[in-house]
């Protein structure tokens, strides 16, 4: 199948069950060949390149941070281990805030469509990515979902990472703000055991704290280890499950929403 | 498990850069990574064959320059060196450093025909 969007062909990701590829031509940034002949290969010459290997996705996520700021939404990429109530915590947050702004979610798993039917149900429009091997969302699998669920202008839209605290952490989707859930039933240690994760995080959530009084879970040790990689990370203590700490959660979704400018117009077909 | 679509982002910008420096075929492929940037050596090498294959670096050989970490302490006044992103400083176990190399990931060059 042929992806109307910019023409890519069939691959292993999928959006909404339709199959996309990441064959686009890009923009060359290289440097001109220095020509340097090998001795003793007749043909052969070395070409300088200098080039981030990262350079294909940070162009891609800058087109979808400026398409995202043309149209005053705030996106917010979730990250976390499997297992730490992403879905959960994002199907409450979107109860709770539906009257109140629109909102958004792109969905990204290997395989299935459960976690966008779980969103759908809340009655907020959702949009989901399968990579099928991949580990993680890049940005131009993000591009393509945007393009497919055109978020309302001046929205919140969530980006659910396929859940792992490794691969996520090295590419940028073009989001505000990359959230770190960590539950409780983790290990205090997990911000030093994958540090890259949340040193790229602006806040922490720590979750199912309705868990605590059943576990020997430090808190403020967990809280000590996150900010010995990241300084600055805000941490909030929550329970999606209970309710407990999500006002805390929605006041800084208010004021991370506050600090993007309003957009001017819908987001784009393409 | 990132490796495999890191080795497919470097095998598509050779790809871009055939056209502009007219090249038909690369035989070497050097690649500088950092020791601090989350990347697995041996699986970046197992992936570039497998995702190279078909492709205009179909059989290139990788050359791999890993970069030591280092970083700026700044009470000693000195760069260090450092094994993890965000040790201490190994003379005076000062915190944070500021990290000077090692998270690099870049194609340097090629050797191409």
């Amino acid at each position: 199948m042929m992806c109307t969007t910019c023409g890519c062909g069939e691959g292993e990701t999928s959006i909404d069950g339709h199959h996309h590829h990441h064959d686009h031509p890009l923009p060359v940034a290289g440097r001109q060949a220095t020509a340097s002949r090998a001795p003793g290969l007749a043909q052969a010459r070395m070409v300088r390149i200098e080039q981030d290997i990262l350079s294909k996705n940070n162009g891609y996520a800058a087109a979808n941070r400026r398409l995202l700021a043309g149209c005053g939404i705030t996106a917010l990429n979730l990250v976390s281990s499997p297992g730490s109530g992403k879905t959960t915590l994002l199907t409450r947050t979107l109860c709770d805030l539906k009257g109140e702004v629109p909102m958004a979610v792109v969905e990204g798993d290997q395989q299935t469509s459960r976690d966008a039917e779980r969103i759908r149900a809340t009655g907020v429009r959702a949009v989901q990515i399968n990579t099928g091997k991949g580990c993680h969302l890049d940005a131009h699998m993000v591009g393509h979902a945007l393009a497919s669920l055109k978020p309302e202008a001046n929205s919140l839209l969530f980006i659910e990472n396929v859940g792992n605290l490794v691969c996520p952490a090295a590419f940028d989707l073009g989001e505000a703000c990359k959230v770190a859930i960590l539950w409780v039933t983790e290990g205090e240690d997990k911000p030093l055991k994958y540090p890259d994760m949340f040193a790229a995080a602006g806040l922490m959530l720590l979750n199912k704290i309705d868990l605590l009084p059943h576990l020997a879970f430090d808190v403020a040790q967990c809280i000590g280890y996150a900010r010995r990689v990241n300084p600055g990370i805000q941490v909030l203590q929550v329970s999606a499950a209970t309710g407990e700490g999500m006002d805390g959660w929605y006041r800084w979704l208010r004021e991370t929403r506050r600090m993007t400018p309003a957009g001017l117009s819908e987001p784009a077909a393409a | 498990m990132h490796e495999i679509s890191l080795c497919e982002d470097v095998v598509q910008l050779i790809e871009a850069q055939a056209g502009v420096q007219g090249f038909r075929r690369v035989r070497t492929v050097r690649l500088e990574i950092g020791s601090l940037a989350g990347v697995e050596i041996e699986a970046m090498r197992f992936g570039f064959d497998a995702v190279a294959r078909g492709s205009i670096a179909d059989g290139a050989s990788l050359e791999i320059i890993e970069v030591p970490g280092t970083a700026w302490c700044p009470h000693c006044r000195k760069q260090v060196g450092v094994e993890l992103r965000f040790d201490a400083c190994p003379d005076c176990g000062h915190q944070p450093l500021q990290l000077t190399a090692g998270d690099e990931m870049r194609i340097l060059e090629l050797e191409v025909e």
